[in-house]
């Protein structure tokens, strides 16, 4: 009986579509709440209406990335599907599993096309990548940054324009900027790192700047259990349970910008999707550098690529095409980096005269790009969903102190071997 | 031709609970003896399997006992404040109306509402229970980000919630009772506790039923403050069983699994509801 919600759904989708006289373009763009970002979407799509005429652009906002998956998913069962979508970099083995996406190399044909696809970051490249084919184009990307306030280096004795360059430094500054009130209890912590919501994310900058990378490119193996990942997750846990410079427990993601701003904690980590928000909130001067190194340093890239959906018509397909390397066009790229704190995705938008402008008066838009230098893809595999979930409740396990970092990682790549070993 | 005068009124109440209450649960019973099919790996017949995998998987046992111990937490306090509630705004006080809409507030706002500033009264430091903790020298709590206090964090809110809702049912019950058993028991010269314990009380027992029944699905059924709050963690710490079932249907994309969960959610259901009409049925006084 599975054709039957089916059959009903597409037939009444049947009878209320419009007659096609032009190609209808409609794409999923994940996004939580109406506002700014929308209006930007949809002026972009008006303005690519007006330099081709025959394509008619409709965005659909869907909610957060999960959101946008399902009903992008749904709607693709119910056999009405978008031949465009923005959605989650990492969703790509999964979407591959599904088999419902085809590769952008399968739709390009000119070589000026050929040429398009190599423009971007290549740290950016890595989460769509599948067996040597391009299936995400980098859309709205970023990476973790470290966010400090400058009033509290200065009132700690520290050098307000110098950043802790690594782990040992980060712990020193930290302890240095924690502040008490007469009864002993912290009023401002040194360092939060966000611990709910994207654990995951946030630990691949600790394991990376220790030297591991936590999967494979294949998508089919992870690397949870080697002892530099272990000694990562313990660094990440005395911050708070031996030198207290972060509050014991988990960090809630959700509310630290508003710590941040509120100068409850001297340093942060977070996504640059959050610079604009706090470069127009905080009432300090605050600066901002890449995470700071052990072996070396380290982030992984974040945020949602273009997928073009196997069930399309070649008019569909072409017209995708044309509106993706629109809208990644270099002059786009700086614009949409500077209305959101996205990077740009590519290195000639930084060459643009918009943006070195506001390079130049505001550096810190441009640090999550020097950090590409560095960066790892997001922690994607197949059986996303599942391993990154194991990955979090290891990391929430170990930073509540419930079980030892050894412990809950070992059990956690036990686990996610269990999972993996059929796509092997 | 009366039957089908008959079935023709039945017909849009019956449609509706066959299309969307009916079909799905028995569709999901089906589902549940299959595997998750894949482009390259089609759906096939697994019979017990998912059960199985239920029985062996730590976190299923975790979600299920965290929900025992939340619908413990939050039923009876939500209903001892809901009755306590009625009985005063019942009473002639001045503003009566302002004291009564007040209290009923919460029920109208959207959880998704409530939980984003719920979340910020949480926060530390600067949320509202450490910033009014702060002034008697206490602390600062991490209620969110400790696997102790996290469970207990969201129930406090949910009994907040839902207290005023139940409340405009003790309140409807309790204008409802005739004035001549409070005058005799005033003659008598019954105490107010008597009254309420040998009257009131047992008088308002069909709605205590109906409420318990309501206070129970909600119990289970009431997830969407963990999307803002805590996402079930640290470490599936506040996780309830519906919000898993949602993680492994569309995070995991594993729907088979996710029926099998969904099925044991459904029959734990049928049980409580079962059990209470029975135990209860014979304590409610119906006139």
């Amino acid at each position: 009986m599975k054709w039957l919600p089916a059959f009903v759904f597409s037939a009444l989708l049947v009878a209320v579509g419009p007659a096609r006289a032009e190609t209808q373009l409609t794409f999923y763009y994940p996004i939580a709440v109406g506002g700014p970002l929308t209006k930007v979407i949809d002026g972009y799509a008006r303005q690519f209406e007006q330099e081709h005429p025959g394509i008619k652009v409709n965005p659909i906002y869907a909610g957060n990335y999960d959101d946008a998956r399902i009903k992008a998913l749904a709607a693709l069962k119910a056999g009405q599907s978008a031949p465009l979508s923005v959605l989650y970099s990492i969703d790509l083995y999964e979407l591959i599993e599904q088999d419902v996406i085809v590769a952008w190399d399968d739709v390009t044909t000119t070589p000026d096309d050929k040429a398009w696809l190599k423009v971007f970051y290549p740290a950016l490249m890595m989460n769509g990548t599948y067996k040597g084919k391009v299936y995400g184009i980098p859309f709205q990307r970023s990476t973790i940054v470290l966010y400090w306030n400058k009033d509290a280096f200065k009132e700690a004795g520290l050098d307000p324009e110098r950043p802790p360059a690594n782990w040992n430094e980060m712990v020193q500054f930290a302890q240095k900027l924690v502040k008490k009130d007469a009864a002993g209890n912290v009023t401002r912590w040194g360092v939060m790192v966000p611990s709910t919501g994207y654990p995951y994310w946030m630990f691949q900058a600790f394991a990376r700047q220790n030297g591991q990378d936590l999967m494979n490119r294949d998508g089919n193996r992870t690397n949870f259990a080697h002892p530099d990942v272990i000694a990562a997750l313990q660094y990440w846990r005395d911050l708070g349970a031996k030198h207290k410079v972060m509050p014991e427990g988990t960090v809630e993601w959700g509310t630290l910008r508003q710590a941040f701003t509120e100068g409850k904690t001297a340093m942060m980590w977070h996504t640059t999707g959050n610079l604009t928000a706090v470069k127009d909130t905080a009432k300090f001067p605050f600066g901002v550098a890449m995470l700071p190194a052990s072996k070396q340093r380290g982030s992984p890239t974040g945020g949602g690529n273009f997928y073009l959906f196997k069930k399309t018509t070649p008019e569909e397909r072409k017209a995708a095409l044309a509106f993706v390397k629109w809208i990644t066009a270099p002059e786009r790229a700086a614009d949409w980096s500077m209305a959101t704190g996205y990077v740009a995705t590519r290195p000639d938008a930084y060459a643009t005269p918009k943006l070195k402008e506001y390079a130049a008066s505001f550096p810190q838009a441009v640090v999550a790009r020097d950090q590409f230098e560095f960066a790892t893809p997001e922690l994607s595999t197949f059986q996303t969903g599942r391993v990154r979930k194991l990955l979090d409740d290891a990391i929430q396990a170990a930073l509540t102190g419930q079980k030892s970092p050894a412990d809950a990682l070992k059990a956690a790549q036990a686990e996610a071997d269990r999972l993996l070993k059929p796509y092997r | 031709m009366k039957h089908v005068y008959g079935w023709l009124l039945l017909a849009p109440a019956a449609i509706l609970l066959v299309g969307f209450t009916h079909y799905p649960a028995v569709a999901t019973l089906i589902d549940s003896f299959f595997s998750t099919g894949t482009a390259v790996r089609p759906s096939r017949f697994v019979g017990f399997d998912n059960y199985a995998a239920l029985a062996d998987d730590p976190i299923f046992w975790q979600v299920l006992g965290n929900n025992l111990w939340f619908a413990l937490g939050t039923i009876p306090a939500a209903i001892a404040i809901a009755m306590v509630m009625a009985l005063w705004v019942n009473e002639k006080l001045p503003a009566r109306a302002l004291v009564r809409m007040a209290y009923f507030t919460p029920t109208v706002l959207p959880m998704i509402a409530v939980a984003n500033l719920w979340l910020f009264f949480y926060t530390p430091q600067i949320g509202l229970f450490d910033r009014v903790a702060a002034l008697f020298g206490a602390p600062s709590h991490n209620w969110l980000g400790d696997p102790d206090l996290v469970l207990p964090a969201t129930m406090v809110m949910v009994v907040w919630k839902e207290a005023g809702f139940f409340m405009i049912f003790y309140l409807a019950a309790l204008q409802s009772l005739p004035p001549e058993l409070a005058e005799a028991a005033k003659i008598e010269g019954a105490s107010r506790w008597y009254f309420f314990r040998r009257v009131t009380f047992p008088l308002l027992m069909p709605t205590t039923l109906f409420v318990l029944v309501n206070a129970t699905i909600n119990s289970f059924k009431l997830v969407d403050h963990l999307f803002i709050l805590t996402k079930g963690g640290p470490d599936n710490a506040s996780s309830l069983l519906l919000y898993y079932i949602y993680q492994v249907a569309f995070s995991f994309f594993d729907t088979a699994y996710a029926s099998a969960l969904t099925v044991v959610l459904l029959v734990l259901l049928a049980i409580l509801a079962v059990l209470q009409f029975l135990l209860i049925e014979r304590r409610v006084h119906y006139r």
